[in-house]
């Protein structure tokens, strides 16, 4: 479970959120909405131990967990704004170097498959540099789809994509808390998700 | 929480994963060498630039052959200096600016270990050219064969902690508007000490007292780098992703 403890947090003099408290249960989703500006990528920041709390506290797995805690970052992919990928490699070898990143092993096989499941499998030899937005954002789900980790964090998930890369992002996001993983996305859009297990999160 | 908790897999700690040390080592080795590889032209540039500043000053000042005897290990030194700070401003710049130094944060791997592959990468891509031309860019400083052999063994010792030093100032400086020439500052007067040693010990060979003194010192020196400069520049690298 992914808990937090009157969790706070600020910008500069400015308080984003304070006294926040949320829970994530096994199998469910937290979709965090709310304008631009409200803290919502600080909180994935903060849930990924990127940043450091203004107070309070993150609790995974029933322990607290500081920022860069080795027992968080052994169990969480983060999805932020910015794709990871190197312009010069191409989107096979991105992938592949980032999920050797963390940690895991993976036949070239696999790799080509993952592409495959994103619709990039033709693009697989390509640099990144030419790849458009969505199939950035696609390169990005596809690492999804491969990393076998129990939390994931989405930043803006479905930015850039087109109607069959959303349903893409839906379905894998449903598979995923199918398994029993937890899920924490920052969103402007709605996911069509079992609503039983989404609950929502609304900044301000 | 109203939904029913699913039963499933991955409600229990990750199984084993590699997060071994060297394993992270060579993540970041061998994907910062193929990085280098296929931007060959910003190597190249590095490459030249050393050779570049070297042969100037003979040009600059007189082709009197004691002179530049004497100068020689100084200006191949200064040269090796300015050549790996050309560079340091990208060692993680460019990872900051595409998000990869997050994923690399908040991989298994131990930071530390990351952070030591970069910088063996960017001493093999910039250190390294260095140490192997320098007994061939010698000769324009009429430096004898003993001369020759110190200097080459100085920077093969010296340039790793130029490589080290600099990922602490590069890291330390992320994210700063005009982090490059803070880090110039930053860094050049850290390599003062590295630099006398280096140079020094040519001219302790001329005067007959060995350059033993100087090579021992330098090693030392690399020592006490490789144990501290990853720690500092992982330490720092959390700080500028917060």
């Amino acid at each position: 479970m992914l808990e937090t403890i009157d969790l706070a947090a600020r910008r500069g003099y400015s308080h984003l959120f304070s006294g926040l408290g949320l829970r994530v249960e096994p199998g469910c989703a937290l979709l965090v909405t709310g304008a631009n500006g409200t803290g919502k990528t600080t909180l994935l920041r903060i849930l990924a131990g990127l940043s450091t709390p203004f107070t309070g506290r993150v609790r995974w797995r029933g322990e607290d967990v500081t920022p860069f805690a080795q027992s968080m970052r052994q169990d969480v992919v983060f999805c932020g704004h910015l794709p990871a990928l190197k312009d010069e490699l191409t989107a096979e070898e991105n992938l592949a170097a980032l999920v050797a990143l963390a940690g895991a092993k993976l036949e070239p096989a696999h790799v080509r498959r993952a592409l495959a499941i994103v619709a990039l499998d033709r693009q697989a030899s390509l640099p990144a540099r030419v790849l458009s937005q969505g199939q950035r954002r696609r390169l990005g789900l596809a690492r999804l789809a491969v990393t076998r980790r129990p939390l994931w964090l989405l930043d803006e998930p479905a930015t850039a994509l087109d109607a069959d890369g959303i349903a893409l992002l839906t379905r894998l996001i449903a598979d995923h808390l199918e398994r029993g993983g937890f899920a924490v996305a920052a969103t402007h859009q709605t996911l069509a998700l079992p609503t039983s297990r989404v609950r929502t999160l609304a900044l301000s | 929480m109203t939904a029913e908790p699913a039963a499933g897999t991955l409600d229990r700690p990750t199984p084993s994963l590699d997060s071994g040390v060297w394993s992270g080592v060579r993540w970041a080795l061998l994907r910062d060498l193929r990085l280098a590889l296929r931007s060959r032209a910003e190597l190249g540039v590095q490459v030249l630039f050393y050779v570049i500043v070297v042969s100037l000053f003979p040009l600059a000042t007189s082709p009197e052959k004691n002179l530049l005897a004497l100068m020689g290990p100084g200006v191949l030194w200064i040269a090796a200096l300015l050549a790996s700070l050309l560079s340091l401003p990208r060692l993680f710049a460019n990872d900051y600016a595409d998000g990869t130094l997050e994923q690399i944060a908040l991989s298994p791997y131990p930071l530390p270990a990351l952070v030591s592959g970069k910088i063996a990468a960017h001493w093999l891509t910039t250190g390294l050219p260095v140490v192997v031309m320098a007994p061939v860019l010698g000769l324009q400083y009429a430096l004898g064969g003993e001369a020759l052999a110190v200097l080459t063994v100085t920077l093969l010792l010296g340039t790793p902690i130029l490589s080290m030093l600099g990922a602490i100032g590069a890291a330390l400086t992320l994210g700063l508007r005009g982090g490059g020439s803070l880090l110039a500052l930053l860094v050049l007067p850290l390599c003062v000490p590295v630099l006398i040693f280096g140079a020094g010990a040519v001219d302790a060979v001329h005067a007959g007292l060995g350059a033993t003194a100087n090579l021992s010192l330098l090693g030392a020196g690399l020592l006490v780098a490789i144990v501290g400069a990853p720690l500092a520049a992982s330490a720092a690298v959390r700080i500028a992703l917060d």
